[in-house]
Protein backbone atom coordinates (compact mmCIF):
# COMPACT_ATOMS: atom_id res chain seq x y z
CA UNK A 1 0.00 0.00 0.00
CA UNK A 2 2.64 2.53 0.73
CA UNK A 3 3.06 2.92 -2.91
CA UNK A 4 -0.66 4.40 -3.19
CA UNK A 5 -1.05 7.95 -1.94
CA UNK A 6 -4.39 7.28 -3.07
CA UNK A 7 -5.29 3.97 -0.49
CA UNK A 8 -3.46 6.19 1.98
CA UNK A 9 -5.43 8.57 2.36
CA UNK A 10 -8.44 7.24 1.38
CA UNK A 11 -7.84 4.86 4.94
CA UNK A 12 -7.03 8.16 6.37
CA UNK A 13 -10.70 9.23 5.28
CA UNK A 14 -12.16 5.89 6.64
CA UNK A 15 -10.24 6.21 9.93
CA UNK A 16 -11.62 9.46 10.30
CA UNK A 17 -14.73 8.30 9.41
CA UNK A 18 -14.73 5.77 12.15
CA UNK A 19 -13.41 7.47 15.06
CA UNK A 20 -16.17 10.11 13.74
CA UNK A 21 -13.40 13.16 14.19
CA UNK A 22 -13.65 15.14 10.93
CA UNK A 23 -10.63 17.18 11.34
CA UNK A 24 -11.14 21.05 10.18
CA UNK A 25 -10.14 21.31 6.12
CA UNK A 26 -9.07 25.27 6.91
CA UNK A 27 -4.82 24.91 5.63
CA UNK A 28 -2.61 27.66 5.21
CA UNK A 29 -1.60 27.36 0.99
CA UNK A 30 1.41 25.79 0.99
CA UNK A 31 -0.02 22.80 3.56
CA UNK A 32 -0.82 19.61 2.30
CA UNK A 33 -4.59 18.97 1.67
CA UNK A 34 -6.57 18.26 4.56
CA UNK A 35 -7.06 14.67 5.46
CA UNK A 36 -10.76 15.10 4.89
CA UNK A 37 -10.23 15.43 1.37
CA UNK A 38 -10.83 12.10 -1.09
CA UNK A 39 -9.30 12.76 -4.49
CA UNK A 40 -9.31 10.18 -7.38
CA UNK A 41 -7.64 10.86 -10.70
CA UNK A 42 -8.75 8.84 -13.58
CA UNK A 43 -6.62 6.95 -16.43
CA UNK A 44 -6.26 8.40 -19.62
CA UNK A 45 -9.06 8.42 -22.12
CA UNK A 46 -7.56 6.01 -24.93
CA UNK A 47 -10.52 5.63 -27.74
CA UNK A 48 -10.49 7.49 -30.96
CA UNK A 49 -12.84 8.09 -33.80
CA UNK A 50 -12.21 6.23 -36.94
CA UNK A 51 -11.21 8.46 -39.47
CA UNK A 52 -12.83 8.74 -42.80
CA UNK A 53 -14.77 12.27 -44.32
CA UNK A 54 -16.55 14.09 -41.24
CA UNK A 55 -14.74 13.10 -37.81
CA UNK A 56 -13.63 15.97 -37.53
CA UNK A 57 -17.78 17.47 -37.15
CA UNK A 58 -18.27 14.17 -35.06
CA UNK A 59 -15.21 15.16 -33.01
CA UNK A 60 -16.21 18.62 -32.24
CA UNK A 61 -19.94 17.52 -31.72
CA UNK A 62 -19.77 14.32 -29.45
CA UNK A 63 -16.73 14.54 -27.49
CA UNK A 64 -17.23 17.57 -25.64
CA UNK A 65 -19.63 14.78 -23.45
CA UNK A 66 -18.46 11.75 -23.69
CA UNK A 67 -15.50 9.38 -24.87
CA UNK A 68 -15.00 7.71 -28.45
CA UNK A 69 -15.75 4.08 -27.14
CA UNK A 70 -19.72 5.30 -26.41
CA UNK A 71 -19.89 4.75 -30.46
CA UNK A 72 -17.50 1.90 -31.16
CA UNK A 73 -19.27 0.00 -28.89
CA UNK A 74 -22.62 -0.33 -30.54
CA UNK A 75 -24.10 -3.39 -32.63
CA UNK A 76 -23.96 -3.15 -36.18
CA UNK A 77 -27.06 -0.60 -37.02
CA UNK A 78 -28.26 1.08 -40.09
CA UNK A 79 -28.71 4.61 -41.19
CA UNK A 80 -31.50 5.43 -39.03
CA UNK A 81 -30.19 4.42 -35.76
CA UNK A 82 -27.10 6.98 -36.61
CA UNK A 83 -29.76 9.24 -37.48
CA UNK A 84 -32.16 9.19 -34.50
CA UNK A 85 -28.72 8.98 -32.19
CA UNK A 86 -27.54 12.17 -33.32
CA UNK A 87 -31.17 13.94 -33.48
CA UNK A 88 -31.41 12.57 -29.38
CA UNK A 89 -28.25 13.99 -28.59
CA UNK A 90 -28.84 17.51 -30.59
CA UNK A 91 -32.47 18.01 -29.26
CA UNK A 92 -32.46 15.87 -25.59
CA UNK A 93 -28.82 16.35 -24.38
CA UNK A 94 -27.82 19.83 -26.45
CA UNK A 95 -24.59 18.81 -28.21
CA UNK A 96 -23.54 21.51 -30.11
CA UNK A 97 -24.12 20.43 -33.62
CA UNK A 98 -24.58 22.16 -37.40
CA UNK A 99 -28.50 23.04 -38.92
CA UNK A 100 -27.87 19.73 -41.07
CA UNK A 101 -26.84 17.03 -39.35
CA UNK A 102 -26.40 14.81 -42.70
CA UNK A 103 -22.40 14.88 -42.70
CA UNK A 104 -22.68 13.43 -39.08
CA UNK A 105 -25.00 10.73 -39.58
CA UNK A 106 -22.72 9.95 -43.19
CA UNK A 107 -19.69 9.59 -41.08
CA UNK A 108 -20.89 7.32 -38.41
CA UNK A 109 -22.80 4.94 -40.09
CA UNK A 110 -19.96 4.91 -42.75
CA UNK A 111 -17.66 3.96 -40.53
CA UNK A 112 -19.85 2.39 -37.81
CA UNK A 113 -22.86 1.23 -38.88
CA UNK A 114 -24.31 -1.57 -41.21
CA UNK A 115 -25.16 1.38 -44.02
CA UNK B 1 -2.44 -10.57 -12.56
CA UNK B 2 -0.89 -14.68 -12.81
CA UNK B 3 -1.57 -16.61 -15.69
CA UNK B 4 -4.16 -18.61 -13.89
CA UNK B 5 -6.13 -15.41 -12.42
CA UNK B 6 -5.93 -14.21 -16.06
CA UNK B 7 -7.24 -16.70 -17.32
CA UNK B 8 -10.14 -17.23 -14.98
CA UNK B 9 -10.55 -13.76 -15.60
CA UNK B 10 -11.18 -13.82 -19.19
CA UNK B 11 -12.80 -17.36 -19.68
CA UNK B 12 -15.70 -16.31 -17.38
CA UNK B 13 -15.95 -12.89 -18.50
CA UNK B 14 -16.65 -13.28 -22.10
CA UNK B 15 -19.13 -16.78 -20.96
CA UNK B 16 -18.28 -18.06 -24.57
CA UNK B 17 -14.87 -18.84 -24.90
CA UNK B 18 -14.50 -19.36 -28.70
CA UNK B 19 -15.30 -16.23 -28.80
CA UNK B 20 -12.25 -15.04 -26.16
CA UNK B 21 -9.52 -13.42 -27.30
CA UNK B 22 -7.09 -11.85 -25.01
CA UNK B 23 -4.72 -9.72 -27.59
CA UNK B 24 -2.94 -6.25 -26.17
CA UNK B 25 -3.81 -3.61 -28.35
CA UNK B 26 -0.44 -3.25 -29.34
CA UNK B 27 0.14 0.66 -29.25
CA UNK B 28 -0.48 1.27 -25.86
CA UNK B 29 -0.44 -2.55 -24.57
CA UNK B 30 -3.54 -2.31 -23.73
CA UNK B 31 -5.15 -5.95 -22.63
CA UNK B 32 -8.75 -6.45 -24.11
CA UNK B 33 -11.43 -9.03 -24.20
CA UNK B 34 -14.30 -9.70 -25.62
CA UNK B 35 -17.71 -10.03 -24.85
CA UNK B 36 -20.04 -12.71 -27.05
CA UNK B 37 -22.00 -10.23 -29.29
CA UNK B 38 -20.80 -8.27 -32.11
CA UNK B 39 -18.53 -5.17 -31.00
CA UNK B 40 -18.28 -6.89 -27.97
CA UNK B 41 -14.45 -5.80 -27.45
CA UNK B 42 -13.35 -3.89 -24.48
CA UNK B 43 -10.45 -2.78 -22.57
CA UNK B 44 -9.54 -3.81 -19.23
CA UNK B 45 -8.08 -1.05 -17.33
CA UNK B 46 -7.30 -0.51 -13.65
CA UNK B 47 -9.32 2.73 -12.17
CA UNK B 48 -9.00 4.09 -8.70
CA UNK B 49 -9.99 2.08 -5.92
CA UNK B 50 -10.95 -0.52 -8.24
CA UNK B 51 -8.93 -3.98 -9.54
CA UNK B 52 -9.13 -4.23 -13.30
CA UNK B 53 -12.59 -4.03 -14.69
CA UNK B 54 -13.79 -4.54 -18.05
CA UNK B 55 -14.24 -0.54 -19.67
CA UNK B 56 -17.78 0.08 -21.22
CA UNK B 57 -16.87 4.23 -21.51
CA UNK B 58 -13.68 6.22 -20.15
CA UNK B 59 -15.60 9.08 -19.71
CA UNK B 60 -17.68 8.99 -18.03
CA UNK B 61 -16.75 6.28 -16.82
CA UNK B 62 -18.44 2.70 -16.83
CA UNK B 63 -16.78 -0.67 -15.74
CA UNK B 64 -18.50 -3.40 -15.73
CA UNK B 65 -17.59 -6.36 -13.46
CA UNK B 66 -15.91 -9.59 -14.48
CA UNK B 67 -18.19 -12.43 -14.76
CA UNK B 68 -15.79 -15.12 -11.93
CA UNK B 69 -16.14 -12.12 -9.27
CA UNK B 70 -19.41 -13.54 -8.94
CA UNK B 71 -18.10 -17.06 -8.29
CA UNK B 72 -15.58 -15.70 -5.77
CA UNK B 73 -18.41 -14.37 -2.99
CA UNK B 74 -21.92 -13.73 -2.48
CA UNK B 75 -21.22 -10.63 -1.52
CA UNK B 76 -19.27 -8.19 -4.52
CA UNK B 77 -15.59 -6.75 -3.56
CA UNK B 78 -16.13 -3.03 -3.61
CA UNK B 79 -12.78 -2.80 -6.02
CA UNK B 80 -14.81 -5.16 -8.34
CA UNK B 81 -17.92 -3.46 -7.97
CA UNK B 82 -19.45 -1.89 -11.44
CA UNK B 83 -19.70 1.74 -12.20
CA UNK B 84 -22.28 3.65 -14.18
CA UNK B 85 -22.47 7.23 -14.73
CA UNK B 86 -24.36 9.34 -17.23
CA UNK B 87 -23.11 12.50 -17.41
CA UNK B 88 -19.01 13.19 -17.74
CA UNK B 89 -18.16 15.92 -15.04
CA UNK B 90 -18.19 13.92 -12.32
CA UNK B 91 -16.46 14.66 -8.44
CA UNK B 92 -13.09 13.42 -8.36
CA UNK B 93 -12.94 14.89 -5.25
CA UNK B 94 -14.62 15.34 -1.89
CA UNK B 95 -14.01 17.11 0.83
CA UNK B 96 -15.85 15.11 3.70
CA UNK B 97 -15.62 18.40 6.03
CA UNK B 98 -18.01 20.22 4.18
CA UNK B 99 -20.23 18.00 1.90
CA UNK B 100 -23.66 18.48 3.28
CA UNK B 101 -26.89 17.04 1.94
CA UNK B 102 -29.78 19.44 1.80
CA UNK B 103 -33.52 18.49 2.62
CA UNK B 104 -35.75 20.68 1.19
CA UNK B 105 -39.27 21.87 -0.51
CA UNK B 106 -42.62 21.01 1.42
CA UNK B 107 -40.86 20.39 4.67
CA UNK B 108 -41.46 21.87 7.82
CA UNK B 109 -37.50 22.03 8.54
CA UNK B 110 -35.11 22.76 5.73
CA UNK B 111 -31.67 20.59 6.85
CA UNK B 112 -28.18 20.50 5.37
CA UNK B 113 -27.07 17.43 7.17
CA UNK B 114 -23.30 17.14 7.46
CA UNK B 115 -21.51 13.16 7.18
CA UNK B 116 -21.48 14.00 10.64
CA UNK B 117 -24.93 14.47 11.35
CA UNK B 118 -25.68 11.37 9.24
CA UNK B 119 -23.58 9.24 11.57
CA UNK B 120 -23.96 10.80 15.01
CA UNK B 121 -27.92 11.81 14.85
CA UNK B 122 -29.41 8.86 13.22
CA UNK B 123 -29.37 5.48 14.19
CA UNK B 124 -27.84 3.52 11.49
CA UNK B 125 -29.14 0.03 9.52
CA UNK B 126 -27.43 -2.08 7.35
CA UNK B 127 -28.81 -4.07 4.75
CA UNK B 128 -27.44 -6.50 2.30
CA UNK B 129 -28.95 -5.69 -1.28
CA UNK B 130 -28.32 -6.15 -5.00
CA UNK B 131 -27.78 -3.13 -7.11
CA UNK B 132 -28.43 -3.85 -10.84
CA UNK B 133 -28.25 -1.62 -13.96
CA UNK B 134 -31.60 -1.52 -15.78
CA UNK B 135 -29.49 -2.20 -18.90
CA UNK B 136 -27.55 -5.26 -17.16
CA UNK B 137 -27.07 -7.87 -20.15
CA UNK B 138 -28.19 -5.38 -22.72
CA UNK B 139 -25.45 -6.73 -25.29
CA UNK B 140 -27.84 -10.25 -25.77
CA UNK B 141 -30.72 -7.96 -26.20
CA UNK B 142 -31.82 -9.79 -30.37
CA UNK B 143 -32.80 -8.06 -31.78
CA UNK B 144 -29.69 -5.63 -30.43
CA UNK B 145 -30.68 -2.04 -29.34
CA UNK B 146 -28.69 0.67 -28.62
CA UNK B 147 -27.11 1.74 -25.59
CA UNK B 148 -24.60 0.67 -23.10
CA UNK B 149 -23.60 -3.29 -24.27
CA UNK B 150 -23.46 -4.49 -21.16
CA UNK B 151 -22.40 -8.20 -20.40
CA UNK B 152 -24.13 -9.61 -17.68
CA UNK B 153 -21.68 -8.06 -14.80
CA UNK B 154 -23.53 -4.47 -14.28
CA UNK B 155 -24.91 -6.34 -10.81
CA UNK B 156 -23.51 -6.20 -7.35
CA UNK B 157 -24.72 -7.55 -3.94
CA UNK B 158 -23.12 -5.39 -0.90
CA UNK B 159 -23.76 -4.57 2.50
CA UNK B 160 -24.82 -1.13 2.52
CA UNK B 161 -24.79 0.78 5.76
CA UNK B 162 -26.30 3.99 6.47
CA UNK B 163 -29.05 5.68 8.04
CA UNK B 164 -33.04 5.14 7.08
CA UNK B 165 -34.50 7.81 4.48
CA UNK B 166 -37.29 8.15 6.48
CA UNK B 167 -35.45 9.01 9.82
CA UNK B 168 -34.31 12.09 7.77
CA UNK B 169 -37.44 12.77 5.97
CA UNK B 170 -39.54 12.32 9.27
CA UNK B 171 -36.30 14.63 10.94
CA UNK B 172 -37.61 17.41 8.26
CA UNK B 173 -41.30 16.99 8.63
CA UNK B 174 -42.78 15.54 5.46
CA UNK B 175 -46.02 18.30 4.76
CA UNK B 176 -48.96 17.37 3.59
CA UNK B 177 -49.72 17.72 -0.23
CA UNK B 178 -46.27 16.01 -0.90
CA UNK B 179 -46.38 13.63 -4.40
CA UNK B 180 -42.41 13.04 -4.61
CA UNK B 181 -38.95 12.61 -3.65
CA UNK B 182 -36.79 14.52 -6.17
CA UNK B 183 -32.91 13.28 -5.57
CA UNK B 184 -29.69 14.86 -6.98
CA UNK B 185 -26.41 14.06 -6.92
CA UNK B 186 -23.26 15.66 -7.34
CA UNK B 187 -22.52 14.05 -10.99
CA UNK B 188 -23.15 16.89 -13.49
CA UNK B 189 -23.61 17.20 -17.43
CA UNK B 190 -20.58 19.19 -19.28
CA UNK B 191 -22.88 21.54 -20.88
CA UNK B 192 -25.11 23.77 -19.25
CA UNK B 193 -27.78 22.71 -21.48
CA UNK B 194 -28.06 18.97 -21.14
CA UNK B 195 -30.37 17.57 -18.29
CA UNK B 196 -28.61 17.09 -15.07
CA UNK B 197 -29.48 13.35 -13.87
CA UNK B 198 -31.64 13.51 -11.48
CA UNK B 199 -34.27 11.01 -10.18
CA UNK B 200 -37.63 10.72 -8.24
CA UNK B 201 -39.29 8.56 -5.85
CA UNK B 202 -43.02 8.38 -5.21
CA UNK B 203 -43.38 9.87 -1.17
CA UNK B 204 -44.42 7.13 0.06
CA UNK B 205 -41.91 5.06 -1.01
CA UNK B 206 -39.57 7.48 -0.09
CA UNK B 207 -40.91 7.17 3.22
CA UNK B 208 -41.46 3.34 3.77
CA UNK B 209 -38.11 2.53 5.83
CA UNK B 210 -36.45 0.37 3.52
CA UNK B 211 -34.41 2.89 1.56
CA UNK B 212 -31.02 4.31 2.78
CA UNK B 213 -28.50 6.79 2.40
CA UNK B 214 -25.37 4.95 2.62
CA UNK B 215 -21.95 5.62 3.66
CA UNK B 216 -20.45 2.78 3.91
CA UNK B 217 -20.35 -0.62 1.34
CA UNK B 218 -19.02 -3.71 2.83
CA UNK B 219 -17.61 -1.96 5.88
CA UNK B 220 -15.28 1.17 3.96
CA UNK B 221 -16.73 4.07 2.75
CA UNK B 222 -18.00 3.98 -0.61
CA UNK B 223 -15.28 4.08 -3.76
CA UNK B 224 -15.53 7.26 -5.82
CA UNK B 225 -16.59 6.16 -8.46
CA UNK B 226 -19.67 4.33 -6.25
CA UNK B 227 -21.14 7.26 -4.95
CA UNK B 228 -18.92 8.58 -2.33
CA UNK B 229 -19.38 9.82 0.34
CA UNK B 230 -23.55 8.92 0.14
CA UNK B 231 -25.77 7.39 -2.02
CA UNK B 232 -29.51 5.86 -2.30
CA UNK B 233 -30.10 2.48 -1.86
CA UNK B 234 -33.17 1.59 -3.27
CA UNK B 235 -33.48 -2.22 -2.30
CA UNK B 236 -35.13 -4.30 -5.08
CA UNK B 237 -35.22 -1.20 -7.62
CA UNK B 238 -32.68 -0.75 -10.64
CA UNK B 239 -29.81 0.61 -10.43
CA UNK B 240 -31.12 4.15 -11.87
CA UNK B 241 -32.51 5.34 -8.51
CA UNK B 242 -29.45 4.68 -6.64
CA UNK B 243 -28.47 8.36 -6.79
CA UNK B 244 -24.86 8.77 -6.14
CA UNK B 245 -23.06 11.33 -4.66
CA UNK B 246 -26.44 12.38 -2.99
CA UNK B 247 -26.41 16.26 -2.14
CA UNK B 248 -29.58 16.97 -2.76
CA UNK B 249 -33.27 15.91 -1.49
CA UNK B 250 -36.69 18.01 -2.80
CA UNK B 251 -39.83 17.42 -1.73
CA UNK B 252 -42.45 18.18 -4.06
CA UNK B 253 -45.64 18.38 -4.86
CA UNK B 254 -46.37 17.74 -8.39
CA UNK B 255 -44.85 14.91 -10.48
CA UNK B 256 -41.16 15.48 -11.36
CA UNK B 257 -40.42 15.98 -15.22
CA UNK B 258 -37.11 15.67 -15.71
CA UNK B 259 -35.56 14.56 -18.41
CA UNK B 260 -34.36 11.18 -16.42
CA UNK B 261 -37.72 10.26 -15.25
CA UNK B 262 -39.95 11.46 -18.14
CA UNK B 263 -38.45 10.48 -21.19
CA UNK B 264 -35.25 8.00 -20.56
CA UNK B 265 -35.58 5.00 -18.42
CA UNK B 266 -38.85 4.15 -19.48
CA UNK B 267 -40.42 0.29 -20.07
CA UNK B 268 -43.14 -0.48 -21.85
CA UNK B 269 -46.78 -0.27 -19.81
CA UNK B 270 -47.44 -4.06 -20.58
CA UNK B 271 -47.21 -7.13 -18.31
CA UNK B 272 -43.73 -8.05 -18.06
CA UNK B 273 -42.79 -4.76 -19.28
CA UNK B 274 -41.74 -5.87 -22.73
CA UNK B 275 -43.08 -5.94 -26.82
CA UNK B 276 -43.02 -7.90 -29.65
CA UNK B 277 -39.12 -7.89 -30.81
CA UNK B 278 -37.80 -4.59 -32.93
CA UNK B 279 -41.95 -2.79 -31.91
CA UNK B 280 -42.62 0.30 -30.43
CA UNK B 281 -44.85 0.36 -27.23
CA UNK B 282 -47.93 2.13 -27.53
CA UNK B 283 -47.43 3.65 -23.67
CA UNK B 284 -44.47 3.61 -21.39
CA UNK B 285 -43.83 4.41 -17.36
CA UNK B 286 -40.77 4.44 -15.42
CA UNK B 287 -38.95 1.15 -14.55
CA UNK B 288 -38.54 0.18 -10.89
CA UNK B 289 -38.34 -3.20 -9.92
CA UNK B 290 -35.92 -6.18 -10.74
CA UNK B 291 -37.44 -9.31 -12.24
CA UNK B 292 -36.19 -12.45 -10.74
CA UNK B 293 -32.67 -13.74 -12.03
CA UNK B 294 -30.53 -16.25 -12.13
CA UNK B 295 -26.61 -17.54 -12.72
CA UNK B 296 -24.59 -20.31 -12.79
CA UNK B 297 -21.47 -19.50 -11.66
CA UNK B 298 -18.84 -22.25 -11.33
CA UNK B 299 -19.24 -23.45 -14.58
CA UNK B 300 -19.06 -20.84 -17.26
CA UNK B 301 -19.85 -21.72 -20.91
CA UNK B 302 -17.48 -23.00 -23.08
CA UNK B 303 -15.46 -24.92 -20.01
CA UNK B 304 -13.87 -28.71 -20.54
CA UNK B 305 -14.68 -30.69 -17.83
CA UNK B 306 -13.43 -34.57 -16.68
CA UNK B 307 -16.12 -37.17 -17.59
CA UNK B 308 -17.12 -39.17 -14.07
CA UNK B 309 -15.61 -36.24 -11.77
CA UNK B 310 -18.12 -34.97 -9.40
CA UNK B 311 -18.18 -31.11 -8.96
CA UNK B 312 -20.77 -28.99 -7.72
CA UNK B 313 -22.75 -26.82 -9.94
CA UNK B 314 -22.81 -23.41 -8.04
CA UNK B 315 -24.21 -19.88 -8.39
CA UNK B 316 -26.73 -16.90 -7.37
CA UNK B 317 -30.25 -16.26 -7.69
CA UNK B 318 -32.24 -12.52 -6.74
CA UNK B 319 -35.52 -11.00 -7.36
CA UNK B 320 -36.82 -7.47 -6.26
CA UNK B 321 -36.81 -8.57 -2.37
CA UNK B 322 -40.10 -11.22 -2.32
CA UNK B 323 -37.52 -13.69 -1.22
CA UNK B 324 -35.80 -16.40 -3.35
CA UNK B 325 -37.64 -19.87 -2.34
CA UNK B 326 -36.22 -22.17 -4.99
CA UNK B 327 -33.38 -22.73 -7.80
CA UNK B 328 -33.53 -25.19 -10.11
CA UNK B 329 -31.13 -26.50 -12.35
CA UNK B 330 -31.26 -28.58 -16.07
CA UNK B 331 -28.05 -30.41 -16.85
CA UNK B 332 -30.13 -32.25 -20.03
CA UNK B 333 -31.12 -28.45 -21.83
CA UNK B 334 -34.58 -28.55 -19.96
CA UNK B 335 -35.92 -31.32 -20.56
CA UNK B 336 -35.73 -32.41 -16.76
CA UNK B 337 -35.17 -30.23 -13.38
CA UNK B 338 -33.41 -30.30 -10.46
CA UNK B 339 -33.95 -28.45 -6.98
CA UNK B 340 -30.83 -26.81 -5.64
CA UNK B 341 -29.73 -26.44 -2.43
CA UNK B 342 -29.93 -22.36 -1.17
CA UNK B 343 -27.28 -21.02 0.58
CA UNK B 344 -27.30 -18.71 3.48
CA UNK B 345 -30.06 -15.99 3.67
CA UNK B 346 -28.56 -12.73 3.90
CA UNK B 347 -31.33 -11.17 3.25
CA UNK B 348 -34.33 -10.67 0.90
CA UNK B 349 -32.83 -7.68 -1.09
CA UNK B 350 -29.22 -10.26 -1.44
CA UNK B 351 -28.08 -12.63 -4.15
CA UNK B 352 -29.21 -16.13 -2.61
CA UNK B 353 -26.40 -18.56 -3.40
CA UNK B 354 -27.52 -22.15 -4.99
CA UNK B 355 -25.56 -25.46 -5.26
CA UNK B 356 -26.75 -28.78 -6.72
CA UNK B 357 -23.67 -31.79 -6.68
CA UNK B 358 -23.11 -32.85 -10.29
CA UNK B 359 -20.82 -35.45 -12.02
CA UNK B 360 -21.17 -35.27 -15.87
CA UNK B 361 -20.84 -37.72 -18.21
CA UNK B 362 -18.90 -37.72 -21.48
CA UNK B 363 -19.99 -35.36 -23.70
CA UNK B 364 -21.75 -32.21 -24.68
CA UNK B 365 -24.06 -30.65 -21.64
CA UNK B 366 -26.53 -27.76 -21.69
CA UNK B 367 -27.15 -26.43 -18.31
CA UNK B 368 -29.78 -24.33 -17.23
CA UNK B 369 -30.76 -23.05 -14.13
CA UNK B 370 -34.13 -20.62 -13.21
CA UNK B 371 -35.35 -19.28 -9.82
CA UNK B 372 -38.52 -18.62 -7.51
CA UNK B 373 -40.11 -16.34 -5.64
CA UNK B 374 -42.67 -16.22 -2.65
CA UNK B 375 -45.18 -15.12 -5.28
CA UNK B 376 -44.15 -18.28 -7.45
CA UNK B 377 -42.81 -15.75 -10.02
CA UNK B 378 -39.79 -17.22 -12.23
CA UNK B 379 -37.94 -16.58 -15.54
CA UNK B 380 -39.13 -17.17 -19.04
CA UNK B 381 -37.46 -19.77 -21.17
CA UNK B 382 -37.36 -17.40 -24.16
CA UNK B 383 -36.07 -13.89 -23.70
CA UNK B 384 -38.37 -11.04 -23.49
CA UNK B 385 -37.78 -7.79 -25.53
CA UNK B 386 -38.21 -3.74 -24.75
CA UNK B 387 -36.84 -1.35 -27.21
CA UNK B 388 -34.18 0.23 -24.44
CA UNK B 389 -32.72 -3.27 -23.26
CA UNK B 390 -33.96 -3.26 -19.84
CA UNK B 391 -34.67 -5.99 -17.01
CA UNK B 392 -33.24 -8.68 -19.29
CA UNK B 393 -34.03 -12.15 -17.01
CA UNK B 394 -34.13 -15.34 -19.36
CA UNK B 395 -33.20 -18.41 -18.10
CA UNK B 396 -29.34 -18.45 -18.72
CA UNK B 397 -28.01 -21.26 -20.62
CA UNK B 398 -24.42 -22.77 -19.81
CA UNK B 399 -22.80 -24.66 -22.87
CA UNK B 400 -19.41 -27.42 -21.20
CA UNK B 401 -18.35 -30.88 -22.63
CA UNK B 402 -16.97 -33.33 -20.58
CA UNK B 403 -14.03 -35.85 -22.04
Amino acid sequence: MKNHPLLFSLSLAAATFALGTIVSTVTAADEKPAKTVVRIELPAETAAYRPGPGVQQAQASCMICHSADYVAMQPPMPRKFWEATIKKMKDKYGAPMPEDITPLVDYFTTSYGTK
Amino acid sequence: MSTTTRRNFLRGTALAVSATIATPLGLRGEETITLPFANGTRTIAKYPQKRPLIVLTARPPQLETPFPVFNESVITPNDAFFVRYHLANIPLEIDTATFRLEVKGLVETPLQLSLEDLRTKFESVEVVAVNQCSGNSRGFFQPRVGGGQLGNGAMGNARWKGVRLKDVLDKAGVKAGAKQLVCNGLDKAVLPQTPDFIKALEIDHARNGEILLAYEMNGEPLPMLNGFPLRLVVPGYFGTYWVKHLHELEIVGEPFGGFFMSTAYRIPATPGGCVEPGTVPAATIPIAKFKIRSFLTSVLDGDQLRAGAPLTLRGIAFDSGEGITEVQVSTDDGATWQRAELGKDLGRYSFREWRLPWKPTAGDHVLKCRAFNRLGESQPLEPLWNPAGYMRNVVETTRVSAA
